[in-house]
């Protein structure tokens, strides 16, 4: 069973999505987009299925209608403040998050949030 | 020719435009010396109890007002209004969280030049809120012990982005097998810089550290 946590949340992040993807298919000329790439933090709760869903309804009759949404997750990952190293962080393991190098265990959250788009294909 | 498919960069972050206004509104509540404090939580896990005792202890020194996030309803507010303090209904109408552009709508119903802190109650839940700049100066969190010490394993965004865990109802230690031990390392292995402050807004325990991290933080 699919759970939508809270809707209004995808209606943001999708509505950004749509006002970048449309500034830049006016700026390049473009008749129709065909795919939008992508990177979304392991750390977001939205579902692909979902932004997808969320993505549909909100382009249409725009040059985005019918894009499809290729998502890549991105892994979370810290980044150690004793030595620099950086190294994954796996969520549902309760132990586990000091450095690999040093053993320090006070790392910084660098990756792993956020919405980025990558590119555009376009027609 | 015309036809054929073309890539196009465009490496943006979706939500630079959010993260322009709140750096814009922090900066412009820094100059007004108005100190700007983002509130979250579960539902019912005290963020309103915690600004009303946060009143009671601070408005005879502070001069306190209040944003109220709910998707709709006024019944926060008027709480907060008995207390005796300036507060604003924001009523997100369906909205899970609140971003720095309803902030700033929020600030025109307060005379904000006339205040040194407002508070935004953000509307209840771990999930969204933790993904949208405010424009706040500080966030805090609030956990409370019914709600278990896993919290940090499910929601590890929003233990990450506040400077504060304010875990409350510490009168429902003895009731519960919440580990605050356990609950801790799991939230400094997420967030190293974070301050810890039990507290329980029924007894009142704890809020006096609470009190003195918000007069050192707002600078009063």
């Amino acid at each position: 069973m699919s759970v939508v946590k809270c809707s209004m949340h995808e209606l943001s992040v999708i509505e950004n999505i749509l006002k970048v993807v449309l500034a830049h298919a006016v700026k390049h000329r473009v008749k129709r987009v065909l795919a939008i790439h992508l990177e979304v933090g392991e750390l977001s709760d939205l579902e692909d299925q979902w932004m997808q869903h969320y993505f549909d309804y909100l382009s249409k009759g725009s040059r985005a209608e019918k894009a499809r949404l290729v998502i890549e997750r991105v892994a979370a990952r810290f980044r150690c403040a004793q030595c620099g190293e950086t190294f994954p962080f796996v969520l549902d393991q309760d132990r586990g998050t000091c450095c690999p190098i040093c053993g320090a265990s006070d790392g910084r959250l660098i990756a792993g949030q956020g919405y980025f788009i990558k590119n555009l294909e376009a027609l | 020719m015309s036809d054929e498919i073309r890539l196009i960069e465009v490496k943006e972050e979706i939500f630079a435009d959010n993260r322009k206004v709140a750096d814009d509104l922090r900066e412009r509540l820094q100059k007004k010396k108005t100190f700007l404090l983002n509130l979250m939580a579960s539902p019912g896990a005290g963020k309103t109890s915690l600004i009303v005792k946060t009143i009671a202890g601070l408005s005879s020194d502070i001069r306190l007002g209040v944003i109220e996030a709910d998707i709709d309803s006024m019944v926060d507010a008027e709480t907060v209004l008995q207390a005796g303090v300036p507060v604003v209904q924001l009523r997100t109408g369906g909205f899970c969280h609140v971003d720095a552009s309803m902030v700033n709508k929020g600030l025109e119903g307060l005379a904000v030049e006339e205040l040194d802190l407002v508070i935004l109650e953000n509307v209840g839940n771990l999930v969204c809120p933790a993904e949208f700049d405010t424009g706040a100066h500080k966030n805090v969190m609030i956990l409370s012990v019914p709600e278990g010490d896993d919290k940090p394993l499910k929601y590890p965004l929003m233990f990450s982005i506040c400077d504060v865990l304010i875990v409350n109802k510490l009168d429902y230690m003895g009731f519960s097998d919440f580990n605050l031990g356990k609950m801790s390392e799991r939230v400094f292995r997420l967030n190293p810089d974070i301050q810890i402050i039990p507290v329980s807004c029924k007894t009142g325990d704890g809020i006096e550290n609470w009190l003195d991290w918000l007069r050192l933080a707002s600078g009063q």
